[in-house]
């Protein structure tokens, strides 16, 4: 009894638990012919799927291009929302300049840019990893803001009592107290950029994890769809658990 | 050094809502002293210190140091806030290292200074240990010895006991006249508490609130070769409640 509450208490067990369950019923479901297998393919079949895609190298390449798009529009928020964000957070001018200005667009749904994107620039790399850029640098931006906003008062005034100046109160003071929220803030919105990663290539692209599912869709081929959704899911985990663990590494003093 | 305090009025807010918090103030603090501001809650103190920091303007009047008026906050004012003023990510030898490197100093005599300060502080054990990890006592000493390593010509200390548990209070109180008794420092201590004002200066400010003025000034001449006998003896306890009951007269409200 003991053993067993000591296992259920390991944070990777019941989420284990639960993941196994719907497999089980989703194995059970399909085996017993409950659900057409047109609309619901068994695990099994996905998994054959995910074979032939890998085997015919195209998993691999959807992948890699996928992941591309998403670090290179994310990376270009992550790295211009810091800036912004803290400059937001700090100066009262830059504030009340800009916030009104990113509280309207952060209302405009990013994947309605797509069609502007794609008439300014085609229907290459350039409007997918601009959609990502412009679909989370104002929630990067406005979240790193409010962490700046919320640094203790006393933890920078003490800086300028000691004769820090305003560029070792930025670097020395507000950044590493404000890096867990950022570290945060980047994980909750890289989902963000997942999702827009995909709706581009389901409108708008030539190949890649987005287009192999309307691509799958076209052929009624609900295997591979759900092999996308699948690989899509996993490869968001896996992110938002790289991020959880640069967490751990970087700031132990905010656990 | 005389640190000058000449006619200081303060107030906040403009139009109808302003409202006077600081009328005439004027006081002096010279090298080797330990001067006391007294004052019940709201009465201002605060404010003062902020002032003598260099962390706001007055209205009208004056603050200097040896003639040159004060015109921003500056190491040679070292502050001490009443919490959450350590630096969460840093280690408390780090914390205690962080104004003497913002102001340059090299690493050979960061590291001996760190180290004597700790020390001064009996701190030495605890040099690689996070804030969190230390009790509010510890604390308050890790921020002691950090504005210390400044090298101040004044501290400025603004209720720095006044989270602390009473007999943690009492203990810091000691430590803080021992420190004073080997240092030589020069302190400008603001505190609500009568008696700590009574132990540690020898002069004695008391403070009306609405708006905070100074209505009386006390030299205190008190036998402090032991505190803990000088906190229940006759002279103290009559000098205690003598200006205990003319605090309470200022604020009809209380009494
Ligand atoms: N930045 C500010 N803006 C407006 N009012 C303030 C500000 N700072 C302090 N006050 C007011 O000044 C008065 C004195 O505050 P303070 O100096 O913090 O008192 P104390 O430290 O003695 O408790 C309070 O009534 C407070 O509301
Ligand atoms: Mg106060």
């Amino acid at each position: 009894m003991a053993r067993l509450r000591q296992l259920i208490q390991h944070p990777w067990v019941l989420g284990l638990t639960g993941v196994l369950v719907v497999v089980l019923i989703w194995t059970v479901a399909t085996s017993l012919k409950l659900v057409d297998p047109l609309f619901l393919p068994s695990p099994a079949s996905v998994l054959a799927a995910g074979r032939s895609q890998a085997a015919q190298g195209l998993l691999w390449a959807d992948l890699v291009a996928s992941v591309g798009r998403v670090l290179g529009g994310f990376g270009l928020s992550a790295v211009v929302a810091l800036p912004l964000g803290i400059a937001m957070g700090t100066s009262t001018v830059i504030n009340r300049l800009l916030e009104p200005l990113m509280g309207l667009i952060r209302y405009m749904p990013a994947p309605a840019f797509i069609p502007l994107l794609i008439i300014y620039f085609g229907l290459g790399e350039l409007p997918k990893i601009l959609l990502i850029f412009i679909g989370t640098l104002f929630f990067n931006t406005l979240m790193i803001m409010d962490a700046v906003k919320f640094v203790p008062r006393e933890l920078v005034e003490t800086a300028l009592t000691l004769g820090g100046r305003t560029s070792q109160v930025l670097l020395r003071v507000i950044t590493p107290c404000i890096a867990p929220q950022v570290i945060d803030a980047y994980r909750i919105n890289m989902a963000a950029a997942w999702n827009l990663v995909i709706v581009a290539e389901l409108v708008a692209a030539t190949e890649r994890l987005g287009r192999r599912i309307s691509l799958a869709q076209r052929f009624l081929r609900t295997d591979e769809i759900f092999l996308g959704l699948i690989v899509i899911g996993l490869i968001g985990l896996v992110i938002d658990l790289g991020f959880r663990l640069v967490m751990r590494r970087a700031c132990a003093w905010a656990n | 050094m005389q640190l000058r305090v000449d006619q200081v009025d303060k107030s906040f807010g403009t139009g109808r809502t302003r409202k006077l918090v600081l009328d005439g103030i004027s006081f002096s603090v010279n090298t080797g002293e330990f001067v006391a501001l007294v004052g019940s809650s709201g009465s201002g103190k605060s404010t003062i210190m902020r002032l003598v920091a260099g962390l706001d303007r007055p209205s009208a009047g004056a603050i200097s140091i040896d003639g040159s008026p004060v015109c921003g906050p500056g190491s040679d004012r070292g502050m001490v806030f009443q919490k959450y003023s350590l630096y969460p990510w840093l280690t408390a030898a780090q914390n205690v290292a962080f104004g003497m490197e913002l102001q340059g100093l090299n690493r050979r005599e960061i590291r001996e200074r760190t180290s004597y300060f700790l020390e001064v502080v009996g701190l030495a054990d605890a040099a690689r240990r996070l804030p969190r990890e230390l009790s509010g006592g510890m604390q308050q000493r890790v921020a002691i010895a950090r504005a210390l390593a400044a090298q101040p010509r004044v501290l400025l200390l603004d209720e720095p006991f006044g989270a602390l548990d009473l007999q943690i209070r009492e203990s810091m109180q000691e430590f803080m006249h021992d420190l004073w008794q080997h240092t030589g420092l020069t302190a400008l201590l603001i505190t609500h508490d009568l008696e700590e004002a009574l132990l540690l200066a020898g002069q004695v400010h008391i403070l009306a609130p609405n708006p905070g003025r100074i209505v009386r000034t006390v030299a205190v001449d008190l036998d402090r070769s032991d505190l803990r006998h000088l906190r229940v003896s006759r002279e103290f306890l009559d000098l205690r409640e003598e200006l205990a009951r003319s605090l309470r007269g200022l604020d009809p409200g209380l009494s």
